[in-house]
């Protein structure tokens, strides 16, 4: 059990360093010249307006409300998903119970019009 | 023989033999035949998305009557390694307001993010990296991490098109993947398991393909949401932000993004074939027959699993060029006015009638099973039917109280 985490903790590492290999590599062998013009932010060919990092649209938080409610409620599933085969109808009942919760949530936050993209 | 029943066992064992020779510690020993299996392994993934490179373009080509790269190599099969050779001399431009650390972790990430789902992708039952016994959660943790390379690559451009595209991943993201996680659950309920290779061991008779297809629809269309493909490639739409989250990208790090969203694909077909296909098994107990005993060799298993993970990646890609880009607002209505909730229904019905008919025989619980998701599936389609056609009906309505206006006015 702890060597399976030692491998993934291994895994982790040597997964970083191997996307970075050829960024060194192009970084060594990669003409350098560099001017504020080609450092420009690109934008259709014309001079940036204004701050680039813009406010943005308020209903992605809306939506990431929605998700925050189901995803951690998703997660609670997976130990019932497990059990399902040892326990009897009962419990499977109780967990069907458990995502009718989860869609009670999700008519209200339609009936509230929280899903339509304005 | 002992190698070509076990290799890695074969393997460990020997270079185990030869490190503790050494006087190394039995710990020390584990630790660098880890390094060796892992380096191994990436090295084989790295080469592999070179070569789905090819594959891509000589696909793409095809799709849209041309005869792709036939220039270099047979078939053109040298090409990527020209194209890198290409993407390595080029200059690597960094705007000037970018947030360079973060700038960099961006492509990184992208690439990292896939490689990582490789330590627990089942290639054989005897190589594979690890065998977690909470695997699917790993996958959804990992799928995370490439979404996350999107959204801070978009975010450190400076650039206001590459914003709009990390924003536009957020939404997609945080959306499908309660479809997917959803969908994960009921491989885990028809399996009793959340390892892979328990569930690939669990479809030795009968694929899940066929117990749940529509949580194999489900699964598909949001690991492809979850890879940014065609149809729901938003966050780089040629016709509208240019190029996306990647516009401010040049090079190797440019490079990088393309081969991550190539091998994530492919994964992702892999764990499509893992979770509904049988991975490398699933021949319907044909392997047990003595003429077909080779069917159970790891080398075997590893073809056999490769050419699904192939099909599910061709499947992939095959959607890709034939849909056209959706609209964010009908992304998000798609997500959760009807594939969220058609999930939910699927694993409510997987969970009941796995239930009900455990004790029955095996092809009475196969013939339920398939022909519950089929009447699902067939109400859905009914209910989709009733509700575009009422939607019809009401704009046929106001454009012809329009017209009668029109006709007033003139």
């Amino acid at each position: 059990m702890r060597n399976e985490w030692l491998y993934i903790g291994i895994f982790l590492v040597i997964g970083i360093i191997v996307p970075i290999v050829p960024l060194v590599f192009s970084r060594l062998v990669a003409p350098r010249k560099t001017n504020p013009i080609k450092q420009s932010t690109y934008e259709c060919g014309i001079e940036t307006v204004g701050d680039s990092w813009v406010q943005f649209k308020a209903q992605y938080y809306i939506f990431a409300l929605v998700f925050l409610v189901f995803d951690v409620e998703t997660v609670f599933l997976f130990p019932w998903a497990l059990s399902i085969k040892q326990f009897p109808l009962f419990v499977v009942m109780e967990g069907i119970l458990f995502i009718s919760i989860l869609v009670a949530g999700l008519v209200y936050a339609w009936r509230k019009g929280m899903l339509e993209w304005e | 023989m002992v190698f070509v029943n076990d290799p890695i066992k074969y393997l460990d064992a020997v270079i185990r033999d030869l490190l503790t020779g050494w006087g190394l510690s039995n710990g020390l020993s584990t630790v660098i035949i880890y390094f060796i299996g892992i380096t191994v392994l990436i090295i084989f993934a790295m080469v592999l998305d070179i070569f789905l490179v090819w594959v891509e373009r000589k696909v793409v080509a095809r799709f849209q009557d041309r005869l792709g790269p036939n220039r270099i190599g047979p078939f053109g099969i040298i090409q990527p390694f020209a194209d890198i050779i290409k993407l390595i001399i080029k200059e690597d431009i960094t705007p000037g307001g970018a947030d360079k650390f973060l700038f960099n972790l961006g492509p990184v990430l992208a690439i990292s993010s896939v490689i990582i789902l490789w330590a627990i992708l089942p290639i054989s039952s005897k190589i594979f990296g690890v065998d977690l016994n909470v695997a699917v959660l790993y996958l959804v943790a990992a799928g995370a991490l490439g979404t996350l390379s999107i959204i801070v690559g978009g975010w450190a451009s400076n650039n206001k098109y590459a914003l709009l595209g990390a924003f536009r991943m957020v939404a997609n993201m945080i959306s499908y993947e309660i479809p997917m996680v959803i969908a994960l659950l009921i491989p885990t309920i028809l399996a009793d398991s959340m390892s892979v290779q328990g569930i690939t061991q669990a479809q030795g008779g009968m694929w899940f393909a066929f117990l749940s297809p529509l949580a194999l629809i489900i699964f598909l269309i949001s690991a492809i949401a979850e890879l940014g493909r065609s149809p729901f490639d938003l966050n780089e739409a040629e016709s509208e932000i240019v190029a996306g989250f990647h516009i401010e990208y040049t090079g190797m790090k440019f490079g990088l993004f393309y081969a991550g969203e190539l091998l994530h694909a492919f994964t992702f077909g892999g764990f499509i074939a893992v979770l509904f296909f049988g991975g490398y098994g699933g021949f319907f107990g044909l392997e047990k027959i003595g003429l077909f005993s080779w069917l159970s060799n790891p080398f075997v298993q590893a073809i056999v699993f490769l050419a699904k993970a192939m099909f599910g990646y061709w499947v992939i890609m095959w959607i890709k060029y034939s849909m056209p880009r959706i609209r964010i607002d009908h992304m998000l209505a798609f997500n959760w006015k009807f594939l969220t909730p058609l999930a939910l229904v699927v694993l409510v019905n997987t969970a009941i009638l796995g239930k009900v008919l455990a004790g029955f025989p095996n092809w009475i619980y196969v013939l339920g099973m398939f022909s519950s998701n089929i009447v699902i599936g067939f109400i859905t389609i009914q209910i989709l039917r009733i509700y575009g056609r009422k939607q019809r009906n009401t704009l046929l309505k106001n454009s012809s109280t329009n017209g009668k206006n029109q006709e007033q006015v003139a």
